[in-house]
C-alpha cells in the first residue's frame, strides 16, 4: 500500500480565504525569527498639585511617595496655591510688590503652615488634625515630602505662578526641579499612565 | 522549611503609606533574590503589600498574622 503524498497541511483550515490564497501563492512558511519582547515600560503618574491646603497636599504627598516606592515614575506639576507649601522654611514674606507680599502675609508659606480647605476655624482645625495625626502615628506632610524627594519624586514648579506670586527659584526648596509651563504639564500628562489634578 | 531572612523591618505602629515607603527603601539594601521580613500593624497593609508586590514584581513569599501584627516576607526582584 502506498502512502499518498500530501499536497497541503493535514490540519484542516477553516478560513476559505486562506485556502484560496494558498491555492495561488502556496502556504506561508513558518516565521523563522522570533520577535524579541520589548522591555516593559516604566509606569508613570503625573499629579497637578494646585491646592496648597493641608487636606489636599497630604494626598498629593502620600500618592506621589507611594508611587515612587512602587517603582512608578512620579512627576508633580506644582501650580497656583500648591506652590506656597514648597517655599523654604526660613522665608516668611515673599514677593516684590505689596500685593505679592500680601499673599504670603495672609497665608504663611512652608510645609508646616498649612490650612484646611474646610473647618479651618482660625487654625483650630489644623491643630486638631495635627493632634490626631500624632495620636494615630500618621506621617506629617514634612515627613512625606522628605520621603517623596528621597524616593525620586520630581516636583516641577509652574513658572507663570512663580512670576505672578513674585517667587524666585531660591525662595523654593532646593529639591524642586526646573520651572516649566503648561505645555510641559500637558506633555507629561498625556504620556503618563494616570494623571490627577488635586 | 525555614526561610533565610536577610533583613527585618519593624513598621509596627506606622500608618499608610509609611510601611510601604520604608519597605521600598529597605529592599534596595538587600541583594536580588534576598528576603526581607516586614512587621506592620496597619490593617490596610494586608491589601497594600499584595498590591505593592504586583506593581513592583517583588514576590510576596509569605504572609502571616499574629495577634494584630502582620508579617510579610518579600523576595527582592
Amino acid at each position: 500500500m502506498t502512502t499518498p503524498t500530501l499536497e497541503r497541511p493535514i490540519t484542516p483550515v477553516a478560513d476559505p480565504i486562506a485556502t484560496a490564497v494558498a491555492d495561488v501563492d502556496g502556504w506561508p512558511e513558518a516565521a523563522s525569527e522570533t520577535v524579541a519582547e520589548a522591555p516593559a515600560k516604566t509606569k508613570e503618574l503625573v499629579i497637578v498639585d494646585w491646592s496648597g491646603d493641608l487636606d489636599k497636599i497630604w494626598p498629593v504627598l502620600i500618592l506621589s511617595s507611594t508611587a515612587a516606592a512602587s517603582g512608578v515614575r512620579c512627576r508633580v506639576f506644582v501650580t497656583f496655591w500648591g506652590l506656597l507649601p514648597f517655599v523654604k522654611d526660613e522665608k516668611r514674606i515673599v514677593g516684590e510688590n505689596w500685593m505679592q507680599k500680601m499673599l504670603t502675609l495672609m497665608q504663611r508659606p512652608g510645609i508646616d503652615h498649612l490650612k484646611l480647605s474646610k473647618m479651618n476655624f482660625l487654625g483650630m482645625g489644623p491643630w486638631m488634625m495635627g493632634t490626631l495625626r500624632k495620636q494615630y502615628n500618621v506621617a506629617s506632610p514634612r515627613e512625606l515630602l522628605e520621603a517623596a524627594t528621597a524616593l525620586g519624586v520630581e516636583f516641577i514648579p509652574c513658572q507663570m505662578t512663580m512670576d505672578m506670586f513674585g517667587l524666585k527659584r531660591e525662595d523654593l526648596i532646593d529639591e524642586m526641579g526646573e520651572p516649566a509651563g503648561a505645555a510641559t504639564a500637558i506633555e507629561i500628562m498625556t504620556e503618563a499612565d494616570a494623571s490627577l489634578f488635586i | 522549611m525555614t526561610l533565610q531572612i536577610t533583613q527585618t523591618l519593624d513598621a509596627r505602629g506606622l500608618s499608610c503609606p509609611m510601611p510601604i515607603v520604608k519597605t521600598a527603601q529597605a529592599i534596595k539594601t538587600i541583594p536580588s533574590g534576598g528576603l526581607i521580613e516586614v512587621l506592620a500593624t496597619d490593617p490596610g497593609s494586608v491589601k497594600d503589600f499584595a498590591a505593592w508586590s504586583r506593581t513592583t514584581g517583588n514576590e510576596l513569599v509569605e504572609q502571616t498574622t499574629d495577634g494584630g501584627v502582620f508579617r510579610f516576607v518579600l523576595r527582592r526582584k
